[in-house]
């Protein structure tokens, strides 16, 4: 009943191409916006924006990074946290080298840089498929990990390899507060999804899934193999490029490569697969799923009065997370995106089952 | 309406009395108990927390009791930071954030809400200048001084400094910002003494050292071998060595590779070997003969029992000690009620812990003086070295002063460095 077209006609062609063909999305969609930049500032306080959402927003869009590439174009890869690395380091040595430079340029070249590498270590999967390739963007991982930690330049030859990021002004205003870092975060990740949004719908993303369920097929038909998987490398490189330079900004405040180490790219996996393959919005809920879940259990234990030791607590917050892993890839395996769409379906059909 | 605001001024007045008599003193504890470097951090939070424990049996730090909360960073800046975002609020007098990493990620945002970053035996080392970094407290001894002061136990072991001259010394390290940290102090040194070194990094987590082991002890053939490791990296150390047959009594842990848990794995091949340590080990101590009765008689330990006097635990002890006494400090300016973070940075900079007070303390021994200042936040600088005889650490060596000569003037340039890239102003301390 409250999840229904019916009544909604599309009469014009951009209505048929709308990001939202049906009405109830885009108020969902824009009401969540007008809540996450005009409510949550205002009612959520430091701890919460600071190291709760912020993060969650960058895992995000690391997330839909590797869901590109993972998801759509059907390519396994483990080298996330190293293109995070590059991110970071880059937006570093650009806001130190250059630092009249506006920061959300900073960024967009940092992304840039990322995916120059991200196409470098893109070229093996023209010959290399499915769990070696996964193998080679480890190689891109470790490789890229041991080139930031020995060469002094690009952490400006600071003594212990740990720098911290210079300050950030946007049109002469510093970006400091929880409230501001969270609302940068929140406008670069908004219109970053929404490009990503549009990318999956053109012909480039019809392509990359074209790769993705069968790779003969797709070059029968005329796909260009280099262009499309390279794109895809570099696209998605960029996405986590930016996501890197986010972490070592805004989130974190310091730049070193061990904050990339390899844990980095098994959870942003976790967060595609668990969210779901080959769907935006699967990588909010993954990311969601990951970052929010062990705080939200650790929360939840204080709520009930229970006074556990922090060791017992951890460890039993590993345990239930990793079940609620293990529960959750069972009885969905195409992840949280899945659940969401067998839910709409259901509300759709709502009260009457049949 | 009427009602509502009784009941919530009814409120507003329980919560102040509650403030006004319990008259607690809120102290964050954040290490890690899950993770590879549990072994460590559960041992100095043990230490530290029971420490805390037996202040409080005692009616607490001038009657204000401690009250403590336990957060889980793993080692991790990101979780670092949400424990502080976490426990600011609460009322910290001053973070431990218990890591090198860890430091440099709330630092800065600590500065800003006032609250002191106190890192003991880690850390930042220009920090040491205060004069820069008013919130920041690499307190006891930091890294630079450590290296100095193991220089010198190597020339007092050859029979003077003059005889390092020649001699040829590796520095095996853990390739991080930990690792890394003494490699210019090592430089100063070198060229001070002239002795000749060479790096041997190694990459985390350290399990294969066979290639630099043998190209330690068959081409370069050192004289004496400094030992900068961490975690599983310094067992595996010791047995490549004992492998390749270099004399382990050559071998020179920094504290960081000087406890039980660094030899045991070892076995037989970490006899000999020295190490490194700001405080003293074992249980032949007051105040541990006390926790030992009061609390873990009372099996309200948290600990194992034979963790006690472990040099973990022992440095907790030496956390707990500080905390309290910079607490207790602290309180001089707010008439024995619980303290702030700005109380605390005032007492950190005026800090002076006497042999006498560490004597009533009970620590004699375990807990060495120390006087801090605005332009010195170290304000020791010393180390004990020991030797692990198979079955337990011997301290060999009294305490060895740091050479302040070297290690000054390299802290203050960098200090400097640092304030002007952020422009800051530097504080005069007169």
């Amino acid at each position: 009943m409250i999840y229904r077209e019916a009544g909604q006609f599309k009469t014009s062609y951009e209505a048929d191409e709308a990001i939202f063909p049906v009405r109830q999305d885009r108020v969902f969609v824009i009401g969540l916006l007008v809540v996450a930049f005009f409510v949550i500032p205002v009612i959520g306080n430091d701890y919460w924006l600071r190291s709760v959402l912020t993060p969650f927003l960058i895992f995000s869009l690391a997330a839909l990074g590797l869901n590109i590439l993972t998801g759509y174009a059907g390519q396994i890869s483990l080298g996330t946290a190293g293109f995070m690395a590059v991110g970071a380091f880059a937006a570093y040595k650009l806001s130190t080298g250059i630092p009249e430079l506006n920061i959300i340029i900073v960024f967009i070249l940092s992304g840039i840089i990322a995916a120059l590498v991200g196409i470098a270590f893109g070229l093996p999967s023209l010959r290399i498929k499915g769990f070696y390739l996964a193998v080679t963007t480890l190689a891109a991982h470790f490789f890229i990990e041991w080139t930031l930690t020995h060469f002094g330049w690009f952490t400006n030859y600071s003594t212990s390899g740990v720098i911290s990021a210079p300050e950030m002004v946007l049109f002469g205003y510093t970006i400091e507060s929880a409230e501001s870092r969270y609302l940068l975060a929140l406008s670069i990740v908004v219109v970053m999804t929404l490009l990503a949004k549009n990318l999956i719908r053109s012909e480039l993303g019809r392509a990359w899934m074209a790769i993705r369920d069968m790779d003969v097929a797709a070059e029968v038909i005329g796909i260009p193999m280099l262009k499309t998987k390279l794109l895809a490398f570099a696209i998605s490189s960029f996405y986590c490029g930016v996501a890197g330079a986010l972490w070592a900004f805004i989130y974190i405040g310091t730049v070193e490569p061990q904050a990339f180490d390899i844990n980095r790219a098994f959870e942003v996996l976790f967060m595609v697969i668990i969210g779901g393959l080959g769907s935006i919005y699967g990588s909010f809920m993954g990311a969601a799923f990951i970052v929010l879940l062990p705080i939200l259990i650790t929360n939840i234990a204080f709520a009930f009065g229970a006074n556990l030791p922090a060791e017992v607590l951890t460890n039993a917050q590993l345990i239930i997370f990793g079940s609620l892993i293990i529960f959750f890839l069972i009885v969905e395996p195409y992840g949280l995106a899945r659940l969401w769409q067998v839910a709409k379906e259901k509300l759709r059909l709502w009260p009457f089952p049949h | 309406m009427k009602l509502m605001k009784i009941a919530a001024s009814a409120v507003a007045i329980t919560a102040f009395a509650g403030i006004a008599t319990a008259a607690e003193q809120y102290v964050p504890v954040t290490a890690y108990w899950t993770g590879p470097y549990a072994p460590g951090g559960s041992g100095i939070a043990g230490g530290w927390v029971d420490y805390m424990k037996l202040i409080n049996k005692r009616g607490g730090v001038n009657g204000v009791m401690l009250k403590w909360e336990k957060c889980d960073t793993q080692y991790k800046p990101d979780l670092m930071i949400e424990c502080y975002e976490k426990m600011k609020g609460k009322g910290a007098p001053m973070i431990h954030p218990f890591g090198t990493g860890l430091t440099y990620a709330v630092f800065e945002r600590a500065w800003k809400d006032k609250i002191p970053v106190v890192t003991l035996g880690y850390g930042r080392t220009d920090a040491t200048d205060g004069r820069v970094f008013p919130y920041l407290f690499p307190a006891l001894t930091n890294y630079w001084s450590q290296s100095t002061t193991k220089i010198k136990f190597i020339g007092q072991q050859v029979g003077g400094m003059d005889k390092l001259k020649g001699m040829k010394i590796a520095n095996v390290h853990h390739d991080s910002a930990y690792g890394k940290e003494t490699t210019p102090v090592l430089e100063a040194q070198a060229k001070k003494y002239g002795f000749e070194y060479r790096n041997f990094p190694v990459a985390h987590p350290g399990l294969d050292q066979k290639a630099i082991w043998l190209q330690i002890a068959r081409q370069y053939k050192p004289d004496w071998v400094i030992l900068r490791g961490w975690g599983v990296m310094n067992p595996t150390a010791l047995k490549e060595a004992a492998r390749v047959g270099f004399p382990r009594n050559k071998v020179v842990g920094v504290w960081w590779s000087g406890a039980e848990e660094d030899v045991v794995p070892a076995g037989r091949a970490a006899k000999g070997y020295y190490a490194a340590g700001f405080h003293g080990s074992g249980t032949d101590y007051p105040a541990v003969q006390d926790i030992l009765k009061e609390i873990y008689g009372a099996g309200e330990g948290e600990l194992p029992k034979e963790r006690v006097g472990s040099i973990y635990y022992n440095r907790g002890l030496v956390w707990g000690a500080f905390t309290v006494e910079a607490i207790r400090k602290a309180m001089e300016r707010t008439n024995n009620q619980p303290v702030k973070g700005e109380d605390v940075q005032w007492a950190l900079e005026h800090l002076e812990v006497t042999p006498a007070m560490i004597k009533k303390l009970g620590l004699t021994g375990l807990m060495p003086p120390m006087k801090l200042s605005c332009a010195d936040h170290e304000g020791g600088g010393r180390a004990k070295f020991m030797q692990w005889d198979g079955s337990k650490w011997n301290v060999v060596s009294d305490w060895i002063d740091s050479d302040q000569e070297i290690v000054r003037p390299m802290v203050e340039a960098s200090a400097a460095k640092y304030a002007k890239e952020k422009g800051l102003k530097v504080r005069d301390c007169k």
